[in-house]
């Protein structure tokens, strides 16, 4: 099927695109892979679109001590190409190779799938796990933070107001001496994930482990975000016992059956990866930690 | 009822310009197919799943179907039509493609020149395991996909020799 029409608008600054919003009721058109789609099936039918492509000043990555701050119009392949950014925190890179395929990394924006709020989407799980922010500027409330622990309200819905522009996200990098991990299942490569966890260990001088969490993806209406730290406070790198980890996070997750997968499956599917993830993530840590 | 507003567009297709009256909600593929026609771009799913209406934007390949023209106002676009030689003969992808037997009723391929033609851009020697993560985002329903792999591989090989002295 094709889009109901819709009146197209291209404006050049962020807060042009703001104005415009806030007057037509209109909708943001990022990448499009996800809400181009959804009109092609007449799921959506804004009144109005805001093409954000030519705006000005949300194209950079910014690498900083503390944190990678990503654009709107930033593409999950520049970003994943991006050394500095994979340098200062790798989980990017290995959560983004699993977003869909190349060819739809090309187009949508890493900023437009975390506004997306897809429960399947791998980055806002990532913004979750890192304790991220999401940066929205509109014309009745100027510009304001949001954390990703309050961002993701349900599936496909976010606390961004309708009259929002999202303008950048913040991905915080973990304290020092942290490793990270991003493993999935999906029925082919590419397709959205049945079970998908993130993790990030933080490992003392000692290589003791100091803090741990996971987020989950596929398994609950938002990202499902556990601290498991506690699991295996004070274990040294090479002797974690993250059996705990497990129970937290079935206790935590209520999967859905579909077409793809029974309730169940997906169910032992986030154990098996939790503890997978939690291992690769204690293994990355260790040679983080200056001898 | 008001008719739709229509948008001046110019596309570059293939080092053609091409100047369109269209309304917003074109998709890119409609616009190459019906507007511009060239009907070379296949749509078969139209919501981003199967590949077949893969074309270059400044080189890189992308969803035609998930993407509107009016956005692709002054971008340049190969289709399956553009992946020749200069001089007009086959490229190597489509060389490879007959040379191999990878295609069947061909409702697929368009998309997979594309796609092996930019890939082959940056990955000049892939290895088979990097040639099946290449063509990962594309269905085919009728070749098993064992001859576009092996296409993949010639394909890298004619573009060997033919850049050779
Ligand atoms: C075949 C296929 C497979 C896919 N597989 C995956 C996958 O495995 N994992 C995954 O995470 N994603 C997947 N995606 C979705 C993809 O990641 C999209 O790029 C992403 O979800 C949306 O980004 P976009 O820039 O394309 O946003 P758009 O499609 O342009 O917009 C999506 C929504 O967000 C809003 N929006 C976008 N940007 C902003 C902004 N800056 N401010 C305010 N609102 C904004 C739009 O109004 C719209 O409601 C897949 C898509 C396809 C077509
Ligand atoms: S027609 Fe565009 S991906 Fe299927
Ligand atoms: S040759 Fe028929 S779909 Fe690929």
């Amino acid at each position: 099927m094709k889009p109901a029409p819709f009146a197209y608008l291209l404006p050049s600054t962020v807060d042009e695109a703001a104005e415009m919003l806030a007057a037509t009721g209109g909708k943001v058109l990022a990448g499009g892979q996800s809400l181009i789609p959804l009109m092609s099936m007449r799921l959506a039918a804004p009144p109005a679109l805001v093409d954000i492509n030519r705006v000005g000043g949300i194209t950079d990555i910014e690498v900083g001590d503390d944190a990678v701050r990503v654009g709107a119009l930033v593409r999950h392949a520049a970003l994943e190409a991006h050394a500095p950014a994979y340098d200062a925190n790798p989980l990017l890179r290995r959560a983004l190779r699993h977003v869909a395929h190349a060819t739809i990394r090309n187009r949508g924006t890493t900023v437009g799938s975390i506004v997306h709020a897809d429960p399947a989407g791998e980055m806002p799980a990532v913004l979750r796990l890192l304790g991220g922010s999401v940066e929205a500027v509109s014309q009745a409330r100027g510009r304001r933070s949001i954390d990703a622990a309050d961002f993701f309200v349900g599936p496909l819905e976010s606390a961004l107001g309708e009259d929002e522009i999202a303008v950048g996200v913040v991905f915080p990098r973990p304290p020092a001496g942290s490793g990270s991990s991003w493993l999935e299942i999906s029925r082919r490569r590419g397709d959205y994930a049945l079970v998908g966890v993130g993790a990030v260990v933080t490992l003392d001088s000692d290589r003791n482990v100091i803090g741990a969490a996971v987020s989950l993806i596929s398994v609950g209406a938002t990202p499902v975000h556990v601290d498991v730290g506690h699991v295996g406070a004070d274990s040294a790198y090479d002797d974690v016992d993250w059996s705990g980890a497990t129970e937290l996070v079935d206790a935590a997750i209520s999967p859905e059956a579909d077409i793809h997968a029974t309730a169940d499956y997906r169910r032992h599917l986030a154990q098996v990866l939790t503890r997978r993830a939690l291992a690769e993530a204690t293994a990355d840590a260790a040679p983080r930690v200056a001898a | 009822m008001t008719p739709e507003p229509l948008h001046e567009v110019t596309l570059t297709v293939n080092h053609v310009p091409h100047q369109l009256r269209l309304p917003a909600r074109r998709l890119l593929s409609d616009a190459l197919r019906h507007d511009v026609r060239l009907t070379g771009t296949h749509v078969g799913c139209e919501h981003g799943v199967c590949g077949a209406c893969t074309v270059l934007l400044d080189g890189q390949p992308i969803r035609s179907c998930l993407m509107f023209a009016v956005t692709a106002d002054g971008a340049s676009i190969t289709t399956t039509e553009g992946c020749l030689e200069p001089d007009g003969e086959l490229g190597a992808v489509q060389e490879a493609f007959h040379d191999c037997h990878a295609l069947q009723c061909g409702f697929c391929t368009p998309g997979f020149i594309t796609t092996i033609t930019a890939y082959l851009e940056t990955h000049p020697n892939p290895s088979e395991q990097q040639a099946r993560e290449a063509i990962g985002g594309n269905l085919c329903r009728c070749t098993g996909y064992q001859n576009i792999v092996a296409a993949v591989l010639r394909a890298a090989e004619i573009k060997r020799e033919r850049s050779a002295p």
